[in-house]
């Protein structure tokens, strides 16, 4: 699985508005690269991002060759109740690499 | 003295072969550009014919890039991101690269604040265009334009 | 004329001449920067590079210190990990990384950090070293520089590191390539001047492993040289060679006490 960095705040005020940082690692080969021969290399890029709040997505990004490598998303979701943030990502061959972050939500 | 043999990612009569051969590819009319009339279309495919208000929608970006394979980008929407009043949708376009859709996200009602941050990539000087797409419908846009310059060293 | 020669008479003579110039000094210590002008690659980045290299979330470089920093802890070949003798006291790594490149005295031979950490693998791991430019060796050696960060690069130069540290300066000063540039023709006499839109650094070596903007991802001091010389239509020489790793060693003590910023972003 691809390395990963994920941010997010380990508790939090119900209602708050919290920020949520990833960033994974991946080439994101565009497809329009040519290599030192001339020869076309393929495209190999993430193409999917969301972030699963209790199994409920609550940001979704959909990435094309023009997202930078090594991808990197800060976005921001409402605290409502304690649970598991999943930030998930898809790559176009369907490979999913995910990591998890728990959040307890104080009302 | 006798060189070093070469290794495979800088072989050097490979290097000079490929690159003229970009230097041809360059001058050729291939796809590899898109045109401000392919971001258009990208925009109509993508919200139908409703017209683009501009305000509401403040893109952060650097005046001048420091590489154009990686373009820092915030992007703020002006919504109260409440169950009746939320941005849905915000669309980054481009008119220059080669495919003219950059990025999309997908908010809602529990996204909470309308701002997303990522870093692109901008196949060189242009103006990108970003659309946000609210729970009415209706849709909101602005443009900022970024200078991206060729490095120093170009070594292909 | 060998063993004589003015600095401004060598300037000229370096402006005109061909390939195999010799060094404008004779002093061992003095190089092409003035002590009070040496300046970081930092310096020379847009400010939104340099928030990214800043900010320990957002610089992509440090998914490799926590990828090394991971193998750090793991077993390796049939023996313990790095952490089980480098984890506490005296052993401890920090700070380790600004002495290098430096002399291993068991033989003799000039090593850089990620030579040191090959050589920690075969004589103490049982275990094969890594290969330049592989992912596990960039991790460990930007994890390994990291513990260093922030820390002034040592100016130290021992009596048998002399020869290796004037190997470095003449590869330095020597004029090669196409283009027939040395590397004191951009980064000492033209640095701060704008070469197509990047303006030219010093060329100092604190941040690698660096993630440069222009690889997309993270990578070594001697790819950097790489493609110096690719730049100026040079021969580039092979990961590790000898000339790179001189040229190491004479970048480290040109630093003049530059504080390391491993992981950098650089273009």
């Amino acid at each position: 699985m691809a390395a990963i960095r994920i941010s997010a705040l380990k508790t939090a005020k119900a209602g708050e508005i919290i920020e949520l940082k990833a960033l994974i690692r991946h080439k994101m080969e565009t497809g329009f690269r040519r290599g030192s021969r001339g020869e076309a290399i393929p495209r190999d890029i993430i193409t999917h991002f969301v972030c699963l709040y209790n199994g409920e997505a609550v940001f979704e990004a959909d990435f094309f060759p023009s997202v930078a490598a090594n991808p990197f998303l800060i976005f921001y979701t409402r605290a409502t109740e304690s649970g598991t943030l999943e930030f998930r990502w898809t790559d176009q061959h369907g490979t999913v690499s995910s990591q998890t972050a728990n959040i307890s939500v104080e009302s | 003295m006798k060189p070093e043999q070469p290794s495979t990612d800088i072989d050097r009569r490979a290097f000079l072969v490929g690159g003229m051969g970009l230097a041809v590819a360059s001058f050729l009319p291939l796809s590899t550009k898109a045109a401000p009339a392919d971001m258009q279309a990208a925009v109509k495919e993508l919200f139908g014919d409703r017209p683009l208000q501009e305000g509401g929608v403040t893109i952060t970006i650097p005046p001048i890039a420091e590489n154009g394979y990686s373009v820092p980008l915030t992007i703020d929407v002006d919504s109260p991101m409440t169950p009746e009043d939320y941005v849905k949708k915000i669309a980054v376009f481009s008119p220059r690269n080669p495919i003219p859709n950059l990025v999309q996200f997908t908010l809602g009602p529990r996204t909470g604040l309308a701002r997303v941050s990522t870093r692109i990539r901008l196949a060189g000087t242009q103006k990108i265009l970003v659309v946000a797409e609210m729970s009415d419908g209706t849709l909101k846009s602005a443009a900022a334009e970024t200078m991206v310059t060729v490095a120093a060293c170009i070594i292909g | 004329m060998r063993h004589f020669r003015w600095p401004l008479i060598g300037l000229l003579l370096g402006a005109l001449s061909a390939c195999g110039e010799e060094p404008a000094s004779d002093s061992v210590r003095e190089t092409g920067l003035a002590p009070d002008t040496i300046v970081s690659g930092y310096a020379f980045l847009t400010p939104e590079t340099q928030s990214e290299q800043d900010d320990d979330f957002l610089n992509p470089a440090n998914l490799w210190v926590d990828e090394g920093g991971k193998l750090f802890l793991s077993e390796t070949g049939v023996s313990a990990a790095c952490a089980s003798c480098h984890g506490e006291g005296d052993m401890r790594l920090d700070g380790a990384a600004t002495r290098y490149p430096t002399i291993d005295h068991a033989s003799g031979e000039l090593v850089n950090l990620e030579g040191r950490i090959n050589l920690c693998r075969t004589r103490h791991q049982q275990a094969d070293p890594l290969e330049y430019e592989s992912e596990p060796l960039l991790s460990l050696t930007t994890y390994v520089a990291s513990l260093s960060r922030g820390q002034a690069i040592s100016t130290a130069l021992s009596t048998d590191e002399q020869v290796f540290y004037e190997v470095g300066k003449t590869y330095f000063n020597t004029r090669r390539g196409q283009f027939n540039l040395s590397c004191r023709e951009c980064h000492d006499l033209n640095w701060g001047k704008q070469l197509r839109g990047d303006t030219i650094s010093q060329g100092h070596s604190n941040g690698f492993p660096a993630y440069r903007l222009e690889w997309q991802t993270l990578g070594s001091l001697h790819r950097r040289f790489r493609d110096c010389d690719a730049g100026i239509r040079a021969e580039p020489r092979t990961y590790g060679s000898a000339d790179y790793l001189a040229l190491e060693l004479y970048l480290r003590v040109r630093a003049q006490g530059l504080p390391m910023e491993t992981p950098a972003i650089r273009r």
